[in-house]
């Protein structure tokens, strides 16, 4: 274990500090006025994209565990936000980079990081959730093309995304797991139709998309064809790191006991309440142990059960402290429009719905106790009934 | 910088986990409830000290390893895995940590050297100060002498020195008390003592709030005990899972078995992290040691108590058994909890400490 500051670290973290001191103007309430401006001041200051090659417009740092946490740290000290996320920037990216072609390295990644294209994943169809393999959508031969049909379902942010990251079946007759493509084409393609799907918060944060003969070239298959499986295991790595990030975690347990300190019932502050303050400090107990969990994570190689584990305890985790928001502003907690009595523009209310979702998405809590079971604890795979 | 243990510290736990494996196997745990009992905790102590255990934390000068929290953290993990009786905890931790915080040199001088080699053993009484007086307990010091009772002493059966608090949390040397009543609990395999004073002749060590120190690094320990407890049974649970029939496959191919383990695993993982750096932060970082000791504590009581109800429930009907034994570590996390304060009123003191309890 060595946590120590040096003082080249304790530098650091001042640059990182003043940093944002100088630039608090430039958001509020945790959201950038500018989000593009805000994402390019923080790549070019090694705030976002940090790890990632000049060359394909991230910042170009060494990883560096302890620096990545001094961040962190800053910027939910001073309520800031972060970079952007999103499925482009969590999940393609890093994909990319293991995985792409040069050309499709410099060509998607650059505009990614800048917020100048949003992406979608197309991978859950109707009969293929959990069963991720059985995927049905398929893309057959046409000279130098692909031609796609289809459908995909749950697909957040389709109907803002500029492109989608995709798995196809290009080769029908091979096992499940062996005729899965993973490829890239606009969601101005002709023959793409996006229909949302209002979810229980109101909004449409997912919808579906029908795919009629959809042409992408060839060339835009990402680490070859039929190797889809593969890549997307890759994606899906990521983006269970993206759901249990522990650092989002913990920022909203800080502006959970901000709440809890300045709401009152009859004149007496919630967290003065030993029930709700004893609730609170379980959810304190556990944001912590995700925390060095999570830095664990990073440098230590023995912490392979560690990381199986951050997608199922985080998103809970999420769950547990919107829940807590909600019963801390009792009647208030069921607002919803705006309305003069509605706390912090109902954000609480729509994280508590939206991250149940979570817990389904990017793999299910069932399936992720499967996987811990299975290659943590090295215990049986269930037995097949029926081919699938 | 790296949160992962070193390659020192890998190797004194995998030689602590290697010897206890051999030293403490069940057949061993079922006889410290025996009359021998005491005598099995004193060889085993005396095997331990070849590895320098007693000393673990006592300074090279004076005859110990000089070792930090996060190896006495890792050392408490070891004695839970295998439900270890052992004076570990008052002897080369608390009344060490008492004499080095608030004794003075000649008192380190004096009981220091023999504590690190094993020779003499120390008790540690400091329960109500911390987890508050039950039964009007508490002892109380005027003029070099204390009068009262202490409940819940630690490893205080045969030992040769005491660390008492009195009731204002000041610290103090004796080696006797007018009575030594053993408190017989669930947990055979760390006997708890009420201590009786009467005009009990004491020295005073400094006043200067070395109990909280003490009561930190109690808690830590008491959380890395647990944490080796439950690894314990989650291991015996999985293990079992992959080896009982039913419904001819293996209990362990039923998900909901399978799903049990799963959550042990996830709960128990994450704590280990916290553990570690709270014990880390109580060398490094001893601003933050007080929160993270208390939340160590709190939460491995929880999800302790998790675990030691689902493994025992993935056995079934033997897992209530004498014969499996199961229940040593199931007792052993549910002393841990209660000592030196439940998980509730841990949790008050934790919203204390930052302001957020009046
Ligand atoms: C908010 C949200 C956003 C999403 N965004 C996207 C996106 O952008 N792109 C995308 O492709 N998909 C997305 N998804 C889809 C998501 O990945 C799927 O919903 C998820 O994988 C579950 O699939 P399903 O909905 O078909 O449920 P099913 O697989 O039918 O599962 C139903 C229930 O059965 C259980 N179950 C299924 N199989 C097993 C098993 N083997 N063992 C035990 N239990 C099992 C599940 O745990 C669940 O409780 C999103 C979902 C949500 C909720």
């Amino acid at each position: 274990m060595d946590l120590t500051l040096t003082p080249e670290l304790a530098t650091f973290r001042e640059e990182v500090r003043a940093f944002l001191e100088a630039h608090g103007g430039e958001y509020e309430a945790g959201a950038p006025k500018d989000p593009k401006a805000w994402q390019r001041l923080l790549i070019d200051n090694g705030y976002a994209a940090r790890t990632i090659p000049r060359a394909y417009g991230g910042f170009g740092a060494a990883p560096d565990g302890l620096k990545t946490r001094i961040i962190a740290e800053a910027f939910i000290d001073a309520g800031a936000p972060r970079g952007m996320s999103g499925q482009g920037i969590s999940m393609l990216v890093p994909t990319l980079l293991e995985v792409g072609s040069e050309e499709q390295k410099t060509r998607w990644i650059p505009p990614t990081l800048s917020g100048d294209i949003i992406w979608c994943q197309g991978y859950s169809e109707p009969g293929a959730g959990s069963d991720l393999a059985n995927l049905q959508t398929k893309a057959v031969e046409d000279g130098e093309d692909f031609l796609i049909s289809g459908s995909k379902i749950w697909t957040s942010t389709a109907a803002q995304a500029q492109m989608m990251f995709c798995l196809v079946r290009t080769e029908p007759d091979k096992p499940k797991h062996e005729g899965i493509s993973y490829i890239l084409f606009p969601m101005d393609t002709p023959g793409i139709e996006v229909r949302p799907l209002k979810t229980m918060t109101g909004q449409a944060e997912f919808n579906e998309v029908f795919f009629t003969d959809v042409r992408v070239p060839k060339t835009n298959v990402v680490g070859g064809r039929g190797r889809g499986w593969q890549v997307a295991n890759t994606t899906l790595k990521h983006e269970r790191g993206m759901l249990g990030d522990p650092n989002a975690t913990e920022a909203r347990l800080k502006q959970l006991i901000e709440l809890m300190k300045s709401e009152t019932v009859d004149g007496q502050r919630i967290i003065d309440n030993p029930i709700f303050r004893d609730r609170l400090m379980q959810l304190q107990a556990r944001v912590l142990s995700m925390k060095f969990n999570g830095l664990r994570t990073m440098t230590d190689d023995t912490a392979g059960l560690a990381r199986l584990v951050v997608k199922l305890q985080g998103c809970e985790l999420n769950h547990q402290v919107a829940a807590l928001a909600i019963d801390a502003l009792g009647e208030l907690g069921i607002l919803y429009q705006d309305g003069p009595h509605l706390r912090a523009k109902g954000r609480w209310q729509w994280n508590y719905m939206f991250d149940l979702g979570l817990i389904i998405g990017g793999g299910t809590a069932q399936i992720q106790k499967n996987i811990i079971s299975e290659r943590g604890l090295g215990m049986p795979r269930e037995p097949k009934t029926v081919e699938a | 910088m790296r949160f992962a243990l070193s390659e020192d510290q890998t190797m004194l736990q995998d030689s602590l986990n290697r010897t206890l494996a051999d030293l403490v196997p069940l057949e061993r745990v079922r006889r410290f409830a025996d009359d021998e009992g005491p005598q099995q905790v004193s060889d085993i102590w005396m095997r331990l000290a070849e590895m320098g255990l007693p000393g673990l934390m006592i300074p090279e000068e004076q005859g110990g390893l000089g070792l930090g929290m996060l190896e006495a953290a890792l050392a408490s993990e070891a004695l839970g895995k295998v439900a270890a009786a052992a004076p570990f905890l008052g002897s080369a931790v608390l009344a060490p940590l008492a004499l080095k915080l608030a004794g003075t040199d000649e008192q380190r001088r004096r009981w220091l050297p023999k504590l690190a080699t094993g020779a003499v053993t120390a008790g540690v009484a400091i329960s109500e100060p911390i987890a508050g007086a039950r039964d009007g307990a508490g002892v109380t010091a005027a003029d070099g002498r204390l009068t009262g009772q202490a409940l819940f002493a630690l490893n205080a059966t045969g030992a040769d020195l005491l660390v008492v608090a009195d009731k204002n949390g000041g610290l103090h040397l004796t080696h006797i008390a007018e009575a030594a009543e053993p408190m017989p609990s669930i947990d055979v395999t760390r006997r708890l003592t009420a201590l009786t004073f009467k005009d009990t002749p004491a020295e005073a060590l400094a006043s200067n709030g070395a109990l909280d120190r003490l009561r930190d690094a109690a808690w830590i320990l008491l959380a890395a005990d647990t944490l080796g407890a439950a690894q314990a049974m989650l291991d015996k649970a999985v293990a079992y899972a992959k080896e009982r029939k039913q419904f001819g496959r293996t209990i362990g191919s039923f998900q909901a078995v399978k799903h049990l383990c799963a959550e042990m695993a996830a709960e128990l993982e994450p704590a280990r992290a916290l553990v570690w750096y709270a014990a880390y932060a109580f060398d490094h970082a001893p601003d933050e040691a007080p929160l993270m000791a208390a939340h160590a504590k709190a939460h491995t009581s929880e999800i302790g108590r998790f675990i030691a109800r689902t493994a025992t429930e993935v056995h079934g009907g033997i897992g209530m058994t004498d014969l499996l034994g199961l229940h040593f570590w199931f007792k052993r996390i549910g002393q841990n909890r209660q000592l030196l304060g439940g998980p509730e009123k841990v949790r008050e003191i934790a919203a204390r400490m930052q302001g957020l309890a009046a």
